[in-house]
């Protein structure tokens, strides 16, 4: 623990992680390093493992092999400490409908040792009208955002959110990313998954790909567009100078649907 | 649409990372005590709140936890109440020429209601049930006859009655007078027995259904996993359905035993102490039975079958609208060990006997025995996510 300020850890790193369900292997020797102060995006087709890897690292799931670290400590020895630390949007969480969301946000702020003013969150998410409405009453995109402000209003160091824009309007979509933006602003690690190349072009400093459980290509969106032939694209986008990130992605994974 | 951020995207972010382990500033924040908090704040506070909410802000728990056990004993109370006594109704066969004299001297008595049939009919009469007896007169003034079956109490009754008024009518006269004085015992009656029974089924299935009903709803929604995700104790999350339970228990009782109280007269002759002791195990109790019932299940469907399952045996056997002691004595041991036969005991010796705490010590470890080992059996059992 007494690692000096010289030399920074990774905010998570995790090494030959592998966890198997009754009849998949979801995750398959996942290495993967993220440096704190970074937004780090996972991105894979559905049922790459993602969202096993993600909640393997919110200590929510335990692997059957391999070390996972979070900010310098263990789930096995650090869980009080780490739930202190930890920001976390699942993905399909349903909280209390009945509740309000002032209500909502309270509860959650109790939890927590050092946490942060709930009108405060709720401005941050822009739920300042919403504040005494029951949460079965707000869209979507608001739902989603009293997701991310349960998730900040514990004053989190580290944010996992599992596709946090699935489903919402470019409006919602683009508030969130501002959300997000201002977040790693004040110095913290973000670890995302989504399926919009958009979304992780704009918002991740690294991203990584995965598929069938493992990492098949890893860097900055630059670096993984500029690493793109795109003399091979198929005809319908002759006319751009370089590859998108979803380029990248199709090319990587194939162009064949994967249902979950 | 603003973007604070300069930077170039995709660009590493290594130019403005934070070391970790984290400074000494925050690692001297993330060290401090918990932040003082007023008491409704607190974690365990705002839990038991979570729990009254979502209680009161779904009507339909409320209608049934409170206005449907009031309707089921205005219902059944009104239905049984104590009125005087039934009429016996008898037939007599009118043909004989003995007939009217017997009708004259049987419709001297009042608790009889007299008609008069002929050969068939009267027949008829009795083979459906209308009359309870049939008296058919003889051609000669000194004898009778009396048709009826002697399995059925109240046809037994009608012939002691009847006979009586055709022999008064013929001229006896009693030896000894006679005179009558009417009681009626609070603590006998239908509604007396009926009020515990319905707290001790109220008691049940508030317990069993809000525990497990709340919890598979959580767990079904993500939101238990959700929960897990922060650093909230899952004592406390278990602690704050108790809690509010207790709450929630007080009105019940008051609402129940009130009503039966100042609509009925229902008495409550032993201490209120011992009474609420008794409730409050179980409540416990059935809450342990209602988290064991909710462990595993991860539909509300399921869960809503797995606690029918568990409730209907003791609806049916457990004497809350009749007494358990209809049931064959081969299973009457069974019978005194279900949990709501322990409560529904209690109760009724409490209230309606008014005997002391130590006579219902063997239905309060019944109880508490119940309570305990289905704690730690959903417990070892739960799944948190």
């Amino acid at each position: 623990m007494a690692t000096s300020v010289e030399h920074p850890t990774a905010a998570l790193k995790v090494q030959g992680l592998r966890k198997a369900y009754d009849d998949v292997i979801a995750v398959d020797g996942l290495d993967l390093e993220v440096e704190s102060g970074e937004c780090f995006g996972l991105l894979g087709p559905n049922g790459a493992g993602k969202t096993t890897t993600i909640e393997i690292c919110e200590g929510l799931l335990s692997p059957d092999a391999g070390s996972v670290e979070v900010l310098g400590r263990r789930w096995e020895t650090d869980t009080k400490e780490l739930r202190e630390l930890l920001g976390i949007q699942l993905q399909d969480t349903q909280l209390s409908e009945k509740l309000t969301v002032d209500e909502t946000l309270t509860l959650f702020q109790s939890f927590y040792r050092d946490a942060r003013d709930v009108g405060d969150v709720i401005d941050t998410v822009e739920l300042g009208e919403k504040r005494s409405s029951r949460v079965g009453t707000l869209s979507g995109g608001q739902k989603q955002r009293l997701a991310v402000a349960c998730a900040l209003v514990g004053n989190p160091q580290l944010l996992f959110l599992d596709e946090p824009t699935t489903g919402l309007d470019p409006q919602s979509r683009r508030q969130l990313w501002d959300l997000i933006s201002r977040f790693q602003a004040e110095g913290k690690t973000i670890v995302l998954t989504t399926h919009y190349m958009e979304e992780a072009e704009r918002l991740c400093d690294r991203v990584a790909i995965v598929d069938h459980g493992h990492i098949i290509a890893l860097g900055s969106p630059r670096e993984l567009t500029e690493s793109l032939d795109i003399s091979h694209l198929p005809p319908p986008e002759p006319r751009k100078t370089t590859a998108t990130l979803e380029d990248v992605f199709v090319s990587l994974t194939g162009r064949t649907l994967r249902d979950e | 649409m603003s973007d604070p951020r300069p930077v170039e995207k995709g660009t590493s972010a290594l130019g403005k990372r934070v070391p970790f382990p984290l400074t000494e500033e925050q690692r001297a924040r993330e060290l401090r005590p918990l932040k003082r908090r007023g008491f409704m704040n607190s974690s365990m506070a705002q839990l038991t709140l979570v729990r009254f909410r979502e209680f009161i802000r779904e009507p339909e728990a409320v209608f049934w936890t409170f206005v449907f056990p009031i309707l089921l004993a205005a219902g059944l109370g009104i239905a049984f109440r104590q009125r005087g006594p039934d009429k016996i109704r008898v037939g007599v066969i009118g043909t004989a020429p003995t007939s009217a004299s017997v009708i004259a001297s049987l419709k001297k008595d009042s608790t009889l209601v007299v008609e008069s049939y002929d050969d068939s009919s009267g027949a008829k009469a009795l083979r459906t049930g209308k009359v309870a007896l049939l008296v058919a007169p003889t051609s000669s003034n000194d004898s009778v006859r009396y048709v009826y079956d002697r399995g059925r109490s109240d046809a037994v009754n009608a012939r002691v009655v009847v006979d009586r008024a055709v022999q008064v009518g013929a001229g006896r006269a009693d030896p000894v007078r006679a005179t009558d004085a009417y009681v009626t015992e609070k603590g006998s009656r239908y509604i007396d027995f009926l009020i515990p029974g319905l707290l001790g089924m109220n008691l049940m299935g508030s317990s069993i259904w809000g525990l497990g009903f709340a919890i598979v709803t959580a767990r079904s929604k993500k939101l238990l996993k959700r929960l897990m995700a922060t650093p909230m104790s899952r004592v406390q999350y278990l602690l704050s359905f108790l809690a509010s339970r207790l709450v929630f228990l007080i009105l019940e009782i008051f609402t129940l035993l009130g009503f039966g109280h100042w609509a009925f007269g229902v008495p409550l002759r032993g201490s209120l102490g011992t009474l609420l002791l008794i409730c409050l195990l179980a409540a416990i109790s059935f809450g342990g039975l209602g988290l064991l019932s909710a462990s595993r299940a991860r539909t509300t469907e399921a869960v809503s079958g797995i606690m029918n399952f568990i409730m209907l045996p003791m609806w049916i056997f457990s004497g809350v609208f009749f007494s358990s002691s209809n049931f064959p004595t081969v299973v009457q041991p069974f019978i005194k060990v279900l949990p709501l036969t322990a409560v529904n005991d209690a109760l009724r010796a409490n209230m309606l006997e008014g005997v002391s705490f130590a006579a219902v010590l063997p239905q309060m470890i019944i109880i508490l025995t119940w309570g305990v080992v289905t704690f730690f059996a959903a417990l070892k059992l739960f799944r948190w996510r």
